[in-house]
């Protein structure tokens, strides 16, 4: 059983503008086992809470912190909290040219074990989990996410998922660009990588389709660099009749809780 | 890959130079040894127009009126200030455009299918000067003063199933000169292997003859010592529907400039030319390219990549492609790739594209020198793959593209190799 716990998370990004605060107090604590939606509008922050967690550098934490059953997640590089059982599966996979497919799979899985796995039961999971995922066998020979479309990168993240087998998966707008097919595709991927009980799930995204292929325990409304309202998976189906709109942007939680009770 | 500069190319840049009034032909001053060069297609105008004592001084501002002679007095002392020399550091040539090239070449040794037959001949010999003239000062110098050339002739039809290798072993820093010929017969097919090694300070002209028909491909690898200087004209004579493939692979050496250049002398020839290089701390590394489409219906391909890590690594691409025009139905593309490891290097590309006619099926080319892109390393990393190993995953990536269009396995693994040892060396 592990925990991730985000607790008043304070991020900046440079820009041409100066330092701009994207997030402003964000609190989280996510268990083994648990799933986590969050949801909200464009802009609100999601993505650089997920690409804060992952470390990407471009996002400056000015407070607050990141622990992994305790272990500061801060003060690791990109590459230990992903050995660490982080993983991102990104909004926007980067095109990687150059390196196949097949080479970068193997050589994530053995970086993360700490040793390079048998190469035959190795290539047999790797055929069948992109089997599963109907991804096509000649992916592999692939760069990564070079030329792949929206919706194939979408499932190469997800096969990363499944095959790296971290604690906490944080997934980006997994949902956004898939059709309805993908998306169930997708979800009994994320499904299957919940199943062994290991795993917890930070889900992010801007649409309430996808929670009905995976079932959220908990929902985080996200507004504006802060969690606005949570509840549980009732307030996913209150979003999708209600939309967005009740929540002012830049207005205190307390405000729309009282607003939303009214 | 991030791009950070992109030279434009000259396209349509000021062509063939009118006729010079007062010079004729009887003026010329062509080598002795191989008067008959002048009808040579490869000769050409150029040597009509240009090789005149002392040169002419015509702006070099189209490939077509370059000075080319066999003899070493009518190239000017360099200067450095030549458009063909201003990247190159001139005393680090190491007395390869100035002093008589004396020293003892570097040995050559064959090893292939018996039915390709190997030569040592002398100067006299009818196959010297057959696909080559020197276009510059230090490959004049090696005309000039070599004793001996090896002539490798792959015979009409033959077609090689195991590789040519040519081992260039240099045993001395005496300022040295090379020839070597090849002759790829009609309708033969061969892969030559040209492996320079040891230590040496030469000037070589290699001369390289495809005939009607034939296939070939010629791989130049450079592994030198770190003390090697080396300057290498690599000219060749495209014959109708003949296929060629140059590949020049620059890893070692304290100084390498070679000089490649492709002549499309009957229609539907095909010319691919690739080229890698790894310029590490202090190493200078150039490429000058040459595509002369001077007859219709012919393709050419370039693309050379280098990476460059370390204070001072300095890589030098140029690539000169003319279509004149009579080159009707011309395909042409030329493309350098750098990637810069580490701040200090520098990386200077320069394609030209001169066009001449409007009557081809495409021209075109491409030139970007970046970074390791920050969000590559980012993918990789937030996958657990430590940043060195990030790293060298993209680089490999990135020069592999190369190494796969040799199509001979064993020496795609040994350039795999030795692409992997350059890459060690940035993170010691
Ligand atoms: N590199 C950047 N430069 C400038 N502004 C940025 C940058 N990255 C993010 N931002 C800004 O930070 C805010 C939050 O962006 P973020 O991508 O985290 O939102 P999001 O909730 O993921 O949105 P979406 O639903 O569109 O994915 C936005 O206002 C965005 O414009
Ligand atoms: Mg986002």
């Amino acid at each position: 059983m592990s925990t991730l716990e985000i607790k008043d998370l304070h991020v900046s990004i440079d820009t041409e503008q100066g330092t701009k605060e994207i997030l402003k107090g964000v609190s989280l604590t996510i268990k083994t086992g648990q799933t986590h939606a969050i949801m909200g509008p464009n802009g609100s922050g999601k993505s650089t809470l997920a690409s804060t967690i992952a470390g990407h550098p471009r996002y400056k934490v000015t407070s607050g912190t990141i622990t992994l059953d305790g272990e500061d997640v801060l003060a690791m590089t990109v590459d230990q909290r992903a050995r660490a059982g982080l993983f991102l599966a990104m909004q926007y996979p980067v095109e990687v040219p150059g390196v196949s497919m097949t080479n970068f799979l193997r050589t994530a899985k053995t970086a993360i074990d700490g040793e390079a796995p048998k190469l035959r039961t190795w290539t047999k999971d790797v055929k069948a989990a992109m089997a599963q995922l109907r991804i096509d066998a000649d992916f592999a020979e692939r760069n990564v996410n070079e030329g792949f479309s929206g919706g194939e990168k979408k499932r190469v993240e997800i096969l990363q998922l499944e095959l790296f087998k971290p604690k906490f998966a944080i997934l980006d707008e997994t949902d956004s660009g898939l059709d309805v097919d993908a998306l169930k595709v997708v979800s009994e991927g994320v499904n299957r990588a919940h199943e062994a009980g290991n795993m917890g799930t930070l889900l992010i995204t801007h649409y309430t389709r996808i929670l009905r292929y995976i079932k959220p325990d908990f929902v985080h409304v996200f507004v504006d660099g802060q969690v606005v309202e949570e509840g549980g998976p009732e307030l996913a189906d209150r979003l999708e009749d209600e939309g967005y709109d009740r929540y002012a942007t830049g207005a205190g939680a307390a405000t729309i809780a009282a607003a939303a009770q009214a | 890959m991030t791009e950070i500069t992109t030279e434009k190319a000259r396209i349509g840049a000021p062509s063939a130079q009118p006729f010079i009034n007062g010079f004729t032909e009887e003026g010329e001053s062509l080598s002795p040894i191989n008067a008959n060069a002048s009808k040579a297609p490869l000769a050409g105008e150029a040597v009509k127009r240009h090789s005149h004592g002392g040169g002419v001084g015509i702006p070099d501002s189209s490939r077509a009126g370059r000075l080319t002679s066999y003899n070493l007095a009518d190239f000017k002392p360099l200067t450095g200030l030549e458009e063909d020399w201003r990247f190159t550091p001139l005393k680090r040539l190491r007395g390869l455009h100035s002093e008589v090239l004396a020293g003892a070449a570097p040995t050559v040794t064959v090893s292939g299918p018996d039915q390709v037959t190997v030569e040592t001949v002398a100067r006299g010999d009818k196959r010297i000067g057959s696909a080559g003239i020197p276009e510059d000062r230090v490959s004049a110098n090696a005309w000039e003063n070599f004793s001996e050339a090896t002539v490798l002739t792959i015979p009409a039809e033959f077609e090689a199933d195991t590789e040519v290798t040519v081992v260039i072993e240099g045993t001395s820093t005496e300022a040295a000169a090379q020839h070597l010929v090849i002759v790829a017969e009609k309708f033969s097919k061969a892969v030559v292997i040209l492996n320079h090694q040891g230590s040496a300070v030469v000037s070589e002209n290699i001369e390289i003859v495809v005939e009607d028909g034939a296939n070939l491909t010629v791989v130049s690898l450079q592994e030198w010592n770190d003390d090697a200087v080396h300057a290498s004209s690599q000219q060749a004579k495209i014959g109708r529907d003949a296929k060629f493939k140059h590949v020049v692979v620059s890893l070692g050496g304290d100084l390498v400039r070679v000089t490649p250049s492709t002549r499309f002398t009957a229609p539907g020839g095909e010319a691919e030319m690739f080229g890698l290089y790894f310029a590490d701390a202090g190493q200078h590394l150039e490429q000058r390219l040459f595509v002369d489409h001077a007859v219709a219906n012919c393709t050419s391909n370039v693309l050379y990549k280098g990476a460059l890590q370390g204070r001072n690594a300095h890589a030098v691409w140029v690539g000169d492609v003319l279509i004149r025009k009579e080159a009707e139905g011309t395909d042409s593309y030329e493309a350098n790739r750098n990637l810069l490891l580490t701040d200090g290097a520098r990386a200077d590309s320069v394609p030209n594209l001169e066009i001449e006619t409007g009557l081809i099926k495409g021209a075109g080319h491409a030139s970007a020198t970046g970074r390791l892109d920050d969000e590559h390393l980012f993918y990789l990393m937030a996958r657990g793959i430590p940043e060195d190993v990030a790293r060298r995953l993209v680089v490999r990536g990135f020069l592999h593209e190369i190494i796969q269009q040799i199509k001979v396995p064993a020496l795609e693994e040994r350039l795999t190799e030795a692409v992997e040892r350059e890459l060690a060396v940035t993170n010691n």
